[in-house]
C-alpha cells in the first residue's frame, strides 16, 4: 500500500491509479498531488468525463470498436470504403491504423487471439460475426492484421481457413523493414521474413 | 591483440556490490579474492550487458542487493575497433513489479542493441557436470552456444516452445478444429526449421574451430547433434525442410495426443561430446578431463564467435575455471586466451593460479563489501 499522510479517499485513488498501464505507486502519487492541486481545472472536469464515459461507451455490434454510439462511428461513415475488412486484436490497433491513416475500409476487432492455454478458443473471438461481415456481397478482400508472434500468427491461419467460406480474397500485412530502418541492423527472422515478402517494384 | 574489451565497469546494489568501479585496460582481468568476497558477481554483472538471464540464471529481481530500495544498475565502457561506447542495464520499478532497462550512449535501447555491440562466452563451475547430467540441461547449454552466434536463436527457441504448448493443450483438450492446430504447427515447423538450422551451422564452426586447431594440452572433442534423426523418419525426408517438418507434426498428432507430449522435435535433441583421441564418451572421463574437455570447447567457441563477427570478439567470462585444471593446462588456458581478440575476464581465489600471466593481464583483488573499490595491483 502505498502511504500517504492524506485520507482514505485519496489513498484510495492512488492505488486505483497505480493500476494503469506505466503508472507505479510513485508516479500515481505524483499524478494524484498533480489533480488536486488543479482541482477546477483538472480533476473534476476528468471526474465528471470519466462517468460520461462509463455510462456511454459502448461496443460496436458490428465491428467490436468502441464508441458512443452503436454502430460506431466508422461503421457508420458513408464515406469509407465498404469493399475491404481489416481485422485486428484490439481496439487500439484499430486507433493505431485510424492515427496513420492507413485504412480507408472497415474494420473487425476480434478482442484477442487463440491461446489454448490462456482458453481463448474461437468461440471468444466472435468468429461468427466475422464470417457474417465477410460474407456481405460488397466485402471482397479481409486483410489480416493480426502480431507476428506465435498466437498472432496461428489465429491468422485458423482465420484464413475459416474465411475460405466467404468469397473474399484474404490477405495478411507484410513482415519486414520498418520504415526508415536499417538492413544491417535487422535480426535474421525479420530480414527474411523481409525477403520472403518482396514484390516487384 | 585484443580488440574488444571493457574498459570500465560500475556496479550499483548489485547483489553483495553497493558500488563498486573498476577501472581496466584493454587487457584479460583476474578477479581474485576469498570465497565470497563477490568475484562472481561480478562475472554476473558483466554476463547482463547482454540479453537474457545473465550467468547465474537467475530472475533479474534477485540481484538487488538486499536491503537496497533501489533496484541494481550495471554500467560499461565497451572499447571496439570502431569506438567506446558506454552501455549500461539496471532494473526499473514499475506497478507491477520491475522492467529491464537498457542504455546505449545514453538512449534508450533494446536487449537485441547490445548483442548487437557485444558477444559472450562463458564457463562457469554449474555447467561442470554438464556431460553427465540431464539432457535437457546439455541442449540449454548447447543452445546457448549457439545464441552468441545466433542472438536470434533465442526467440526462435521460445517460439518453437510456445507454439508446441499450444498445441499440446489442443491435443489434451480433445476436439480441436484442425484449421488451428495446423496454424500452430506451421509455427512449429517455421521456427524449428530456423533453430535447427542456427543448431547446424553453430555445430559446423565448433567442429571446424576445433579440427584446424593446432594440438594443444587442450583435448579436442567429436562433437555430435543426435536426436534429429527421429525427425527424418518421421517426415521421411532428408535433409528436413520447413514442409517435412510440418507433415510431421501434422502425422504425429495421434501419438503425442496419447503421449500427452510432443514426441518428435528439435526439443529431444542431445549434445554428444567425447574425447577424440580416446573415443572415450565425456560422462565417462574424469572430473578434471570434463573440465578440460569443457575449455577447449569454450575456446573454440569463442574463436567460432570471433570468427563469425568481425566486428566484435567475445568476452570471455570463465568463472572458477582454473580450480580444476592442472599446472600445464593452466599456462595452456592462459596463453591461448593471450591470444584471443576478446577480453578474457577469470575470477579464482588464488593469485597464484593466474602467475602465468605475468603482466600480461591486470589483477583485481576484490576485497569483502562492495562498499570499496576494486583495488588493481
Ligand atoms: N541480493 C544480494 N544482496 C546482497 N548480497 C548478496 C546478494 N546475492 C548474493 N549476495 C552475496 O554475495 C556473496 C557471494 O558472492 P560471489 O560473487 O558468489 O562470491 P565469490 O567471490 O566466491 O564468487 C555472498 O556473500 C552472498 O551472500
Ligand atoms: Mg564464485
Ligand atoms: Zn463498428
Amino acid at each position: 500500500m502505498p502511504h500517504t499522510s492524506a485520507g482514505p479517499q485519496i489513498e484510495q485513488l492512488i492505488t486505483l491509479l497505480s493500476r494503469l498501464p506505466g503508472l507505479g505507486p510513485r508516479s500515481a502519487r505524483r499524478a494524484v498531488l498533480h489533480l488536486i492541486r488543479r482541482k477546477e481545472s483538472l480533476l473534476e472536469p476528468l471526474g465528471r468525463s470519466m462517468i460520461e464515459a462509463a455510462q456511454r461507451i459502448q461496443s460496436c455490434k458490428q465491428c467490436g470498436n468502441i464508441d458512443v454510439r452503436n454502430p460506431c462511428a466508422i461503421c457508420d461513415a458513408p464515406g469509407r470504403e465498404q469493399t475491404s475488412l481489416c481485422v485486428v486484436e484490439q481496439v487500439g490497433d484499430l486507433w493505431a491504423l485510424e492515427r496513420a491513416g492507413a485504412h480507408r475500409g472497415r474494420y473487425f476487432v476480434l478482442g484477442g487471439v487463440l491461446s489454448a492455454i490462456d482458453g481463448v478458443r474461437p468461440e471468444d473471438l466472435h468468429i461468427d460475426r466475422l464470417l457474417a461481415l465477410a460474407e456481405q456481397p460488397q466485402i471482397t478482400e479481409v486483410i489480416l492484421a493480426l502480431s507476428a508472434n506465435v498466437d498472432g500468427a496461428s489465429t491468422s491461419h485458423y482465420l484464413s481457413d475459416v474465411l475460405a467460406k466467404a468469397n473474399v480474397t484474404v490477405t495478411s500485412i507484410a513482415r519486414g523493414v520498418p520504415v526508415g530502418g536499417e538492413l544491417d541492423y535487422l535480426d535474421d527472422g525479420t530480414l527474411s521474413a523481409a525477403l520472403q515478402s518482396r514484390r516487384s517494384v | 591483440m585484443i580488440s574488444t574489451a571493457l574498459v570500465h565497469l560500475s556496479l550499483s546494489r548489485f547483489r553483495s556490490h553497493t558500488k563498486t568501479e573498476l577501472d581496466i585496460e584493454p587487457k584479460p582481468v583476474i578477479l581474485f579474492g576469498a570465497n565470497g568476497v563477490g568475484k562472481t558477481n561480478i562475472l554476473e554483472a558483466v554476463s547482463l550487458l547482454a540479453p537474457g538471464r545473465g550467468l547465474r540464471r537467475k530472475p533479474l529481481s534477485d540481484a538487488t542487493q538486499r536491503g537496497s530500495l533501489q533496484p541494481w544498475a550495471v554500467h560499461a565502457k565497451l572499447s571496439r575497433q570502431d569506438g567506446v561506447f558506454s552501455i549500461g542495464t539496471g532494473l526499473e520499478a514499475v506497478s507491477n513489479g520491475h522492467r529491464r532497462l537498457v542504455r546505449v550512449d545514453g538512449s534508450h535501447a533494446s536487449a537485441g542493441a547490445l548483442a548487437q555491440l557485444m558477444r559472450q562466452v562463458w564457463l562457469t563451475p554449474a555447467q561442470d557436470r554438464i556431460f553427465s547430467g540431464a539432457r535437457g540441461l546439455r541442449l540449454k547449454f548447447f543452445d546457448r552456444l549457439v545464441f552468441s552466434l545466433f542472438p536470434e536463436h533465442a526467440k526462435a527457441v521460445s517460439s518453437y516452445e510456445k507454439a508446441m504448448r499450444q498445441r499440446q493443450k489442443l491435443l489434451d483438450d480433445g476436439g480441436a478444429e484442425p484449421a488451428w492446430l495446423d496454424g500452430l504447427e506451421q509455427q512449429m515447423a517455421q521456427f524449428a526449421f530456423l533453430l535447427m538450422q542456427n543448431r547446424n551451422q553453430t555445430m559446423q564452426r565448433l567442429i571446424q574451430e576445433i579440427e584446424t586447431s593446432p594440438d594443444s594440452a587442450f583435448p579436442k572433442a567429436d562433437l555430435e547433434l543426435v536426436g534429429e534423426d527421429e525427425l527424418a523418419v518421421l517426415t521421411a525426408k532428408c535433409p528436413i525442410d520447413e514442409n517435412a517438418l510440418r507433415t510431421g507434426f501434422g502425422r504425429s498428432r495421434h501419438n503425442d495426443a496419447r503421449a500427452g507430449r510432443c514426441l518428435t522435435g528439435p526439443h529431444r535433441a542431445d549434445l554428444r561430446v567425447s574425447w577424440a583421441v580416446k573415443q572415450m564418451p565425456a560422462s565417462e572421463c574424469s572430473t578434471g578431463e570434463q573440465k578440460a574437455l569443457l575449455v577447449g570447447l569454450t575456446l573454440a567457441h569463442a574463436k567460432a564467435v570471433s570468427a563469425h563477427q568481425q566486428a566484435c570478439a567475445p568476452i570471455i567470462l570463465l568463472d572458477e575455471a582454473c580450480a580444476h585444471l592442472d599446472e600445464r593446462r593452466r599456462a595452456a588456458l592462459i596463453d591461448e586466451l593471450c591470444q584471443l581478440k576478446g577480453q578474457a575476464w577469470l575470477s579464482g581465489t588464488d593469485r597464484s593460479l593466474f602467475e602465468h600471466f605475468g603482466n600480461r593481464a591486470q589483477f583485481f583483488e576484490i576485497k569483502e563489501t562492495g562498499a570499496m573499490s576494486g583495488q588493481a595491483s
